[in-house]
């Protein structure tokens, strides 16, 4: 049984320049103390993805036409507001992208993880106040330093803040958007590396989403490769990373310069990622797809199996073939 | 190879320091090097280790403290106001944000026309000329014509940025100072990009000086890197020196830390102890030795020549050859 379990998510937004189809019909299930990568460019949508599941959609536009995001037996998207906020930051948190504006600069970091705290354990003022010099502790920040203020801190230590804040309740699922992508390579690593640990220690489960591929191969057990709303790829980060079976995750790998091979020249994926309020009929990687035929172009492809769990929609497997 | 390749870029003992209420900020320390004309020099380093700077120092966008710049053999710090308006025809820059560094009340053929105009090539009177030079500009990088009259907010990241080459490219430049030309674009926009610009240096012959603190991009395009530490340089190499037999403890870390995109192969991460200090008035002594595994109390007062190790493999350490090996 799934740990979190997404199925046919269908999310719009209804904007002037018409309707954004920002996931379309989504399945996807996460299993308890697993990583789990989600991969795409920009526009892809792994944003709307984790704010449907935090059900912080913004609630003018954003519709969810169908779908059950289901966490411990119970349907998210039929919660009340109330229920939301009981679960939001104990059992799912989230690590936004950009430390830089996630954090209020007009309180100290120590009031901004006791809030969270005090939200959810009826706890006294200085019992939360405990706990975010514990958490700052946990996550390599001496709790000395829990007056200061988000400034007096650089970015690799306000992520490590922000960490510390969605860690703060225990939650069971932590939804890291981009956690290091502002972050140096060494910070991003350091970073990584403490997650991992925290990860395994509290033994939450974890959506991590990114568009760098190693970040996904050091850390993630399974991964789902996105495009255009879709998820077009999944399986074990051996299955995908070994056996690439959709032309667009194909794509993302030839696009890449990578420090352990020599490559002369780039293979970049040809085009843009379709206009998301004009998204082709047939499979929506077909206007950039150097397989495409007619049948691309006018039938919408399920996903198929190419070994085991792990599958790609692309009519190439339709037969079981290969795509090589 | 056809002979001997000219040099394009020396800078000698080039320097900028800012004033700042709690003392100098050391941004470009003492750095010499030279770009053979056609080559690339990648510069990495995370932010903060003055990368930027000294790329606008090469330029002038930042008045260099001290020290020489030479461009083909002219020191161009000596040039007067309108002597360097000039010069700038053969020296241009791409800014890292193509979202932020064009101008939003510009259409993409204003873009273009710009410096054409300013640096008096075209007249403003001349449309007919100016317009068939931005199609040819348009042309050169891949931007579609029916997009000359888009404003900038109408067109996605990666064609932005080509906006900015194209604007860059348009006064036939030699040089080109690429800061992070392709950190905020998506990986397969960032592919054509880099193709883009392999395919123009190879065309026109042009010389990059290629900021960035990607590793694995600087790799694919570099014929020399320069690993960047706090406003020095620690390490100088061809690619495969550098990423074969690193030598400065700093370049290894960073090299380790890349994560790799490939399940079989983990990361053997060489941990490094904070992050970066503060480049306002560091000591005498080596500027890495508070985060270096290898630090030794020598290694905190006195500071490290850069000495040979290979034929064209600098390095600053005097572990090296040592603990470091």
């Amino acid at each position: 049984m799934a740990f979190l379990e997404i199925k046919d998510l269908q999310v719009d937004y209804a904007t002037d320049e018409g309707v954004v189809h920002a996931l379309n019909h989504v399945d996807l299930e996460l299993h308890q103390g697993e990583t789990l990568g989600l991969v795409g460019e920009t526009g892809a949508s792994k944003t709307t993805m984790a704010k449907c599941i935090m059900r912080l959609l913004p609630q003018r536009t954003g519709r969810i036409h169908s779908g059950k995001i289901i966490y411990q037996d119970q349907d998210l998207l039929q919660a009340s507001d109330q229920e939301m906020r009981k679960i939001r930051g104990a059992h799912i948190a989230m690590i936004f992208q950009d430390p830089m504006t996630s954090l209020n600069p007009v309180l100290t970091v120590g009031e901004q993880i006791a809030e969270a705290v005090e939200n959810h354990r009826h706890c006294s003022k200085a019992e939360a106040m405990r706990r975010a010099e514990e958490m700052l502790e946990l996550v390599g920040i001496p709790a000395q330093r829990v007056g200061e203020y988000p400034h007096q801190f650089s970015g690799g230590m306000k992520q490590r803040v922000v960490i510390a804040i969605a860690l703060a309740c225990d939650p069971k699922l932590l939804i890291a958007d981009e956690p290091t992508t502002a972050l140096d390579v060494t910070i991003q690593a350091q970073v990584l590396e403490m997650m991992q640990a925290l990860k395994e220690k509290l033994n939450t489960s974890m959506l991590l989403i990114t568009h760098d591929l190693g970040v996904v191969a050091q850390n993630c057990d399974h991964v789902a490769v996105i495009y255009a709303g879709e998820i077009v790829e999944y399986g074990t980060v051996r299955d995908v990373f070994k056996r690439m079976s959709h032309p667009y995750t194909r794509g993302l790998f030839t696009s890449i310069p990578q420090v352990n091979a020599d490559v002369k020249r780039l293979i970049p994926i040809p085009g843009m990622m379709p206009d998301p309020t004009q998204l082709p009929a047939g499979c929506k990687f077909c206007t950039r797809c150097q397989f495409a035929d007619d049948r691309c172009r006018r039938e919408h492809p399920g996903l198929y199996p190419v070994e085991g769990i792990h599958t790609a929609r692309c009519f190439r497997l339709e037969k079981g073939g290969s795509l090589t | 190879m056809k002979g001997e390749k000219k040099e394009l870029i020396r800078t000698e003992h080039l320097k900028k320091y800012f004033p700042t209420p709690r003392g100098l900020l050391y941004a470009v320390d003492d750095i010499n090097f030279s770009i053979l004309e056609g080559d690339t020099l990648g510069v990495v380093g995370e932010s903060g280790c003055g990368k930027s700077t000294l790329g606008r120092a090469i330029l002038r966008l930042h008045e260099p403290t001290d020290g020489t710049v030479f461009f083909d053999g002219e020191d161009i710090l000596k040039l007067n106001r309108r002597q360097m308006k000039d010069k700038r025809k053969d020296m241009q820059i791409i800014f890292q944000d193509p979202y932020e560094s064009l101008n939003p009340r510009l259409t993409v053929s204003q873009a273009i026309q710009a410096p054409l105009i300013i640096q008096g090539m075209y007249k403003a009177s001349d449309r007919a000329g100016l317009e068939k030079k931005t199609l040819e500009m348009m042309d050169l990088v891949g931007l579609a014509r029916r997009l000359v009259n888009t404003y900038p907010h109408e067109l996605d990241g990666g064609r932005r940025q080509r906006i900015g080459i194209a604007r860059a490219l348009a006064l036939n430049p030699r040089f080109i100072v690429c800061d992070e030309p392709v950190s905020a674009l998506d990986v397969s926009i960032q592919a054509q990009v880099l193709n883009l610009m392999q395919d123009l240096q190879e065309h026109l012959g042009l010389t990059y000086m290629f900021i960035t603190h990607d590793l694995s991009v600087v790799k694919h395009l570099s014929t020399n890197i320069m690993v960047m530490y706090l406003g020095q340089m620690v390490e100088m190499g061809t690619p495969a020196q550098i990423f074969k037999h690193p030598c400065h403890p700093y370049t290894k870390a960073l090299l380790s830390a890349i994560p790799i995109p490939d399940p079989d192969q983990r990361m053997d991460r060489i941990q490094l102890k904070g992050e970066l200090t503060s480049p306002i008035n560091v000591g005498p002594g080596c500027r890495f030795a508070k985060r270096c595994v290898y630090a030794t109390p020598e290694c905190s007062q006195t500071g490290c020549a850069l000495r040979e190790v290979e034929p064209g493999h600098v390095v600053a350490c005097h572990m090296v050859g040592e603990a470091v090996d």
